[in-house]
């Protein structure tokens, strides 16, 4: 047992640290995910990197796998990290795309899989329903064959990023009589310009547009976007879940997220002293730390794992939880630590067209937004209870 | 010992949640606060006529008779429905240290106007660099003649958008953060020398950064005793937690009401979600936090009357423990409603944003924490 790099790693993570330096996009470097980032930042650094080859790491070679082991896939996302890179958006690259190569037909490889490479194609996720969170399964929106199209009706909700999406995967109801409901779910592709689809914005609390409601009425999609079998739709949901969930632990952008927020206490002051040299706040940040640490080499053991063949199981779950719970704490020490600078309201101010000199100091502008907006994080991708309730199931037994 | 509340106390509650429930629903409200003033002048005059901005002052200073449990009902019910205007600023805090320090002409000039409802006052404490410590003070007044001037800029200055004068606390000697040598001034908004930028809170409200450029002020504008005013600082901030602290639990309250509710009407895998365990204990921790807190708000509004000693630790303890109470009873009523908790079409969110500011308003949990520990 032992935690070094080889030669061979050590070598690996010079030139992927090189080449982010020298091409991450100037303008974006360290500004991670924000609520006023335009389409075309978001999508910068995935068509650099589809470009070089590196935008696709885990899938396999065959497919445009950069053939990286784990170790140096966790090698890379750390060094994207450094950065605070705005990393391409999962829908296409972790999602869709292994369900499109595992289980699609030739014609859908390569139909979508060059799009999802190159960044060029945006995907979204129509799996919720108003009705339908955490038990998915119960979802309504249904997909009806006439002749060789599928006729689909139905209210998809929270929709990352629908607005810009080119296409969406989505998953429909094809036989409303199935023994349970689980069997008669079907994986379709859906171009988003089909007529029929409308996105509506849904604002969230800390004032950004990411998520939509997005209404099919009489959508008539081919049969040739069924992905896979009719009716096993939900196999192939579950299988895209658990590869969601094992990046979902966000270490190496967490660990970023440590240093800054030391950068921040450096800064702020109390009683005339860094705060950051405060016992009660550095013991928060060294907690924080502690805990994270201990996700790291649950992750770099799930990952050893992965290597030696094992599929992630479900203590994904655990990496989930615990990731989640680590971002949002983040947060809410950053929050803390710019005092009142939390309270002012930026996103408003530039609403306003106000061309004012910003209020408090930079890094304190976003703070209280942030905090609001991780809440998230233990609410998608399963909710925290959802996973508990795996782990309860699959690993305790009861 | 008693918890009861005079008949007068509850006749003003029902009123307020009356005025609450009629005009304040959470539509109305979200549409005010986006609105270009931010608050509703109407309410405030409404306020002033049923004699709520009278509560807490003293036949003879011209109010109502009554003191800081009167306040504390005033300000459960603002909890209850985040009502915005600024009771707590202009009543309080700007009340407060007229009812305590100021001159007859002083009174007679200010009080009436706050009871009236026809100003409204800011307190300008904090600044940039001072974080919690209320000595910390980088703002200064200088004596000249018969007047002071003022330099310095002060952060975050809750409702001064709305006011027209501001209660600003600054240095007339020593160093930084020496308890000696603190000054509290009245200072009328349109002063030369005021420049103020005005902005929206995350959960709002309005405040500005106040920038003081060589503001002149007349002797008369001193409150109180010159370079001797942290002790009366100190209390009156004592008597904003005790409100402040009232109105994390009327939000607190309401948020987990919905909460519960909520979980009532949502159904997944075909059961209510309030049917599940595991949610149920954590209503019932949310539920035991808030009366945790009640009790807490009840304890540093009684102590305000007591030694100094008692009134700052009980100041400090409620500070402390609702503090707490507000951020977890925010963030489990958010997962509880689960995407819907996340929109800004639920009033959930709302309360969640204000119990956040809440726990940084008056120093945080730390900062009385260091507090209960030095008194300790
Ligand atoms: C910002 C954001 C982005 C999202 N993006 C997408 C997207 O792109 N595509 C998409 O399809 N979906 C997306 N989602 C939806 C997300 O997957 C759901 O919100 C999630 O599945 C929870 O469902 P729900 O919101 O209906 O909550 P509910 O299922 O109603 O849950 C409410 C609460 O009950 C708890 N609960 C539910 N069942 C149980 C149980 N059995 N035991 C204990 N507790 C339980 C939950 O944990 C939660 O706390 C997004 C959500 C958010 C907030």
């Amino acid at each position: 047992m032992n935690l070094e790099f080889t030669p061979e790693e050590v070598a690996f993570r010079k030139e992927v640290r090189a080449f982010i330096e020298e091409n991450y996009p100037k303008h974006l470097a360290d500004m991670g995910m924000r609520e006023d980032m335009s389409p075309e930042d978001m999508v910068a650094w995935h068509k650099v990197l589809g470009e070089k080859g590196w935008s696709v790491p885990a899938w396999p070679t065959e497919y445009g796998g950069t053939g990286w082991t784990p170790t140096q896939r966790y090698i890379w996302s750390e060094e994207n990290a450094r950065v605070n890179a705005f990393m391409p958006l999962p829908f296409g690259v972790s999602m869709v795309g292994p369900v499109i190569y595992t289980f699609g037909n030739e014609a859908q490889k390569e139909q979508h899989l060059p799009g999802i490479r190159s960044g060029d194609v945006w995907w979204c996720q129509g799996y919720s329903e108003p009705g339908a969170g955490s038990d998915l399964a119960s979802l309504k929106t249904t997909a009806v064959r006439d002749g060789d199209h599928y006729v689909i009706n139905g209210q998809k909700t929270w929709t990352t990023l629908a607005q810009y999406a080119d296409w969406g995967f989505f998953l429909c109801r094809t036989d409303p009589d199935a023994a349970k409901p689980q069997e008669g779910i079907s994986f379709i592709l859906i171009d988003m310009k089909t007529p029929g689809i409308e996105v509506r914005p849904i604002k969230l609390i800390d004032g950004g547009y990411e998520v939509n409601e997005t209404w099919l009425t009489d959508v008539r999609v081919p049969v040739e976007n069924l992905v896979g079998e009719e009716n096993k739709g939900w196999t192939y949901a579950k299988f895209l879940l658990a590869h969601e969930r094992s990046g979902i632990a966000g270490v190496a952008r967490s660990k970023r997220g440590v240093e800054k927020l030391r950068e921040i206490a450096g800064s702020e002051v109390l009683d005339g002293e860094p705060l950051m040299s405060d016992f009660d706040f550095a013991r928060k940040v060294s907690q924080l730390e502690i805990d994270l640490a201990a996700l790291e080499i649950t992750e770099l053991r799930t990952l050893a794992g992965e290597q030696a063949g094992k599929g992630p199981g479900p203590e994904s779950s655990i990496l989930k939880i615990k990731g989640t719970e680590i971002q949002q704490r983040l947060t809410e020490l950053t929050l803390e630590a710019v005092g009142s600078y939390g309270t002012p309201q930026y996103g408003s101010i530039a609403d306003a067209g106000s061309n004012q000199y910003p209020v408090g100091p930079e890094y304190a502008q976003h703070s209280a937004a942030t905090y609001f907006n991780m809440r998230k994080t233990s609410i998608y991708g399963g909710s925290n209870e959802i996973q508990r309730n795996i782990i309860t199931k699959m690993i305790l037994g009861l | 010992m008693d918890f009861n509340f005079t008949e007068e106390q509850e006749m003003v509650r029902d009123g307020l949640s009356r005025l609450v429930r009629e005009q304040y629903d959470w539509d109305t409200r979200r549409e005010v606060i986006a609105s270009e003033s931010g608050w509703r002048p109407e309410v405030w005059a409404q306020l002033a006529e049923l004699g709520i901005l009278g509560m807490p002052f003293s036949e003879e200073d011209g109010g109502f008779g009554g003191g800081a449990v009167d306040a504390l009902v005033v300000m459960e019910e603002f909890g209850k429905g985040l009502v915005v205007e600024p009771f707590i600023p202009s009543v309080v805090c700007a009340g407060g240290f007229l009812k305590h320090a100021g001159s007859s002409e002083q009174k007679e000039e200010h009080l009436g106007a706050i009871i009236d409802g026809s100003r409204v006052y800011a307190f300008a404490y904090a600044e940039p660099r001072g974080r919690y410590n209320l000595a910390d003070l980088e703002t200064t007044a200088r004596k000249e003649g018969g007047d002071y001037v003022l330099n310095g800029h002060k952060a975050v200055v809750i409702a001064a958008p709305w006011a027209s004068h501001l209660v600003v606390t600054a240095r007339t000697a020593g160093e930084r953060r020496d308890s000696d040598g603190i000054s509290v001034f009245l200072v009328d908004k349109s002063a030369d020398g005021v420049v103020t930028r005005d902005y929206p809170t995350v959960d709002g409200r309005w405040a500005s950064e106040v920038y003081l450029e060589n503001v002149t002020v007349p002797a008369s504008a001193l409150v109180g005793e010159e370079g001797a005013a942290l002790p009366l600082i100190e209390q009156v901030v004592d008597e904003a937690i005790a409100a402040a602290s009232a109105e994390a639990c009327g939000a607190m309250k309401v948020a987990h009401a919905m909460t519960v509710e909520y979980s009532r009407q949502r159904k997944q895998f075909g059961v209510p979600i309030g049917s599940f365990q595991v949610l149920q204990h954590r209503m019932v921790d949310m539920y035991t936090e808030y009366e945790q807190s009640v009790s807490l708000a009840y304890l540093a509004t009684l102590k305000l009357d007591g030694s100094e000693r008692e009134r700052k630790l009980a100041a400090s303890t409620a500070k402390v423990r609702i503090g707490q109470a507000a951020q977890y009873v925010g963030q489990e009523a958010i997962q509880i409603h689960g995407g819907m908790g996340m929109t800004d079409e639920l009033a959930i969110g709302s309360y969640f944003k204000r119990l956040t500011i809440f726990e940084s308003e008056f120093g945080n949990v730390d900062h009385h924490m260091k507090r209960h520990i030095a008194l300790s």
